[in-house]
């Protein structure tokens, strides 16, 4: 499809066709297309080596493309990178900072990088410092901060221009539950100021906050939407929880069963994935307790994204990109 | 009667200050053999200077401790051959192939020629990099690197394992494939050490110690940690989610709100009270609510009330 005719409708915050890059035979991103309304929290999720930052960095316009186009803002990312940088925000998985500035100097430096004048420097700095928790740290030395604080700063340093679009790639990696929470707070405030957001996370309670999602996976995208459809749409069966005393006796045991076509552990409570949940019930009652485990209940529920990335990432019939 | 096992580690008013920042202060702690015990608590709390200490990697500035039957001051070298330390931020040869990164591993701990194979490729299995052995390690991605860091520290199989968030940036099918890799040790008798950001994976430890400013501030088995939240957990499904949770959190009876995954959490006093004074709020706002209901608290639940007690 050509990409001319979808630039002008303005509404489009990333528009990408047969996006590829390739490192030698490896095929890293493999001709994938992308739409990103503006305004819109999109979440990139898929397993570790599926192409997600590679996607990123040429989307930022930091990484040529092998084959295929993209327009971000408007923007084509190979013919215009000067104006793209300027309305963009990136945070990088491993954001570097300088280790040896204090909090206040690293935001300043991003802002002077952008071209601020002094009084707006200040303005942005000192709101930014405000508004993220970061005071009574200004003066810290970048190098001593933890991962929390680091992330807000890095988060500040990309959004000291006021970006259109802010790409973040895992920018909670690492990060105690409750800096994650105070950090997607920050994120939505964006969001409802209009920043188009895309995110890539590993947390699948953190996907569940996007208003659409896209799996990658090997490089090519197997599921796109809003949580719920991708939800109904991708998993091939019925899902049960079970909650035992002994959960990985009861993992084991349930794994040896026919009926039951995967088995994973959610902290101690196990997610069992059937094709019937109301032939199963009965019967795992009846062959747990056959195989000596005692079993506390099983019940069945709504599968969480969690269950749904198992299904497009594991090697489950019906799932993955062969499927 | 026989005497009950050493502990595998035993922790005395352990200390150690930066100038005038006391990273760790003054922890007392005991893990049993075969234990797997979480270490929690907020970024900065002293998790990462304690374990560098219990892999004699950082000397205390006071107290003593005693990892695998070695003093952690005065035994580094026995320490070092006895116990798996997996830091932050694992050095990987980045220059080697992620085949070469295990072997070199293996051969400096010594692992035993007829075992070597074996090994490898169980790692190489979990950790899906098998495809990618022939790479060199400074072109894989950030989760990659990080699930070969683990292999390598994994390899010689020790005795204890000391792990620095080992899962950090790892996919959930990954990190669920690590943790069956570590049970599977700790049956053979490894015990395990771990600090995590995930609590899911906190949940799944014996026991839990929560950090906080340096202190160890409570040590439980998850179901006990649970027992120690003071006030009761609301779960709210309710649409348009944010707009739900602002209400929520603009109420005096409300301590904490989050978004859970698709729902509402809400920490407060006494649910019984606090549930039409939160349904009558929301329905004024406009906010139709699906379901409202008390939720047995969650470890994620946990922690947020914990860091608010111990803040106060
Ligand atoms: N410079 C490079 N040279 C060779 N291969 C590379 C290079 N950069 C990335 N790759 C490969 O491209 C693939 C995609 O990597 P990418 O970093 O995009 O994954 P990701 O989805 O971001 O993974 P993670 O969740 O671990 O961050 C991987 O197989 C990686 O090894
Ligand atoms: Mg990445």
């Amino acid at each position: 499809m050509a990409l001319g005719a979808l630039s002008t409708s303005g509404e489009a915050a990333v528009v990408a066709r047969g996006l590829t890059k390739r490192f030698g035979d490896l095929v890293a991103v493999d001709g994938i297309d992308l739409d990103i309304r503006r305004g819109e929290v999109f979440g990139f999720l898929g397993p570790n080596g599926a192409g997600k930052t590679t996607t990123i960095r040429m989307l930022c316009g930091i990484m040529d493309a092998t084959a295929g186009e993209a327009r971000v803002l408007g923007f084509d990312v190979r013919s215009q990178r000067e104006p793209l940088k300027a309305r963009i925000g990136y945070m990088s998985q491993r954001a570097s900072l300088y280790a040896d500035l204090t909090v206040v100097e690293q935001l300043d430096f991003y802002a002077r990088v952008y071209g601020l004048d002094a009084r707006t420097r200040q303005e942005k700095v000192g709101g930014w410092i405000e508004s993220s928790g970061l005071a009574g740290r200004e003066r810290d030395m970048v190098a001593t901060l933890s991962g929390g604080w680091r992330q807000r700063l890095a988060l500040g340093c990309a959004i000291m221009h006021h970006p259109d679009l802010l790409l973040l790639d895992e920018p909670t990696s690492g990060v105690d539950p409750l800096s994650r929470r105070q950090f997607w707070d920050l994120i939505y405030r964006f969001a409802d100021e209009g920043t188009t957001v895309m995110v890539t996370t590993h947390y699948m309670d953190e996907a569940e906050h996007c208003d659409r999602l896209a799996f990658i996976y090997g490089g090519r995208i197997v599921a796109e939407g809003a949580p719920e459809e991708i939800k109904r749409a991708h998993l091939p069966g019925d899902l049960l929880a079970v909650t035992a005393p002994e959960w990985m006796r009861a993992l084991e045991a349930s794994r040896a069963l026919p009926y039951v076509r995967d088995a994973a552990l959610y902290g101690t409570t196990l997610h069992l994935l059937v094709a019937d949940a109301e032939t199963a019930v009965p019967a795992l009652a009846r062959d747990l307790a056959a195989a000596g485990v005692r079993v506390d209940s099983i019940a069945p529920i709504v599968p969480t994204l969690e269950d749904i990335f198992v299904t497009l990432t594991g090697d489950i019939p019906g799932g993955g990109p062969d499927g | 009667m026989r005497a009950p096992p050493e502990p595998a580690v035993v922790i005395q008013d352990l200390s150690r200050s930066f100038g005038p920042v006391k990273a760790v202060d003054r922890v007392t702690l005991s893990v049993a053999q075969r234990e797997v015990f979480g270490l929690i608590g907020p970024d900065g709390a002293g998790k990462t200077t304690l374990l560098r200490m219990l892999a004699g990697i950082l000397n205390p500035s006071g107290g003593r401790a005693t990892v695998a039957g070695a003093d952690v001051h005065a035994q580094p070298e026995l320490l070092r051959r006895q116990i798996g330390y997996m830091p932050q931020s694992f050095s990987l040869y980045r220059d080697l192939t992620v085949r070469e990164n295990l072997h070199f591993f293996a051969e400096i701990y010594q692992v035993p020629g007829g075992e070597m194979a074996s090994r490898t490729e169980r790692l190489l299995a979990f950790s899906r990099l098998g495809p990618f052995e022939r790479s060199l390690a400074e072109h894989l991605s950030g989760g990659m690197r990080q699930k070969l860091a683990l292999a390598c520290t994994l390899i010689h199989e020790p005795r204890l394992l000391l792990l620095d968030e080992p899962t950090t940036g790892v996919d959930p099918v990954s990190r669920r494939e690590f943790w069956s890799i570590l049970y599977d040790l700790n049956r053979q008798g490894t015990t395990v050490l771990v600090a995590t950001p995930y609590m899911d994976e906190a949940d799944r430890c014996t026991r839990i110690g929560f950090m906080f400013g340096g202190r160890l501030l409570s040590v439980a088995p998850p179901a006990g940690m649970k027992v120690q939240m003071q006030g009761e957990v609301l779960e709210i499904v309710a649409e348009p989610r944010r707009r739900a949770l602002a209400v929520a959190r603009g109420l005096e009876v409300v301590r904490t709100g989050s978004i859970f995954g698709d729902t509402l959490h809400l920490t407060v006093p006494d649910a019984a009270s606090a549930e039409p004074q939160v349904r009558a709020a929301l329905e004024r706002a406009g906010i139709p609510v699906r379901s409202l209901r008390v939720a047995p608290a969650s470890l994620e639940d946990v922690f947020i009330a914990l860091m608010g007690q111990a803040a106060r």
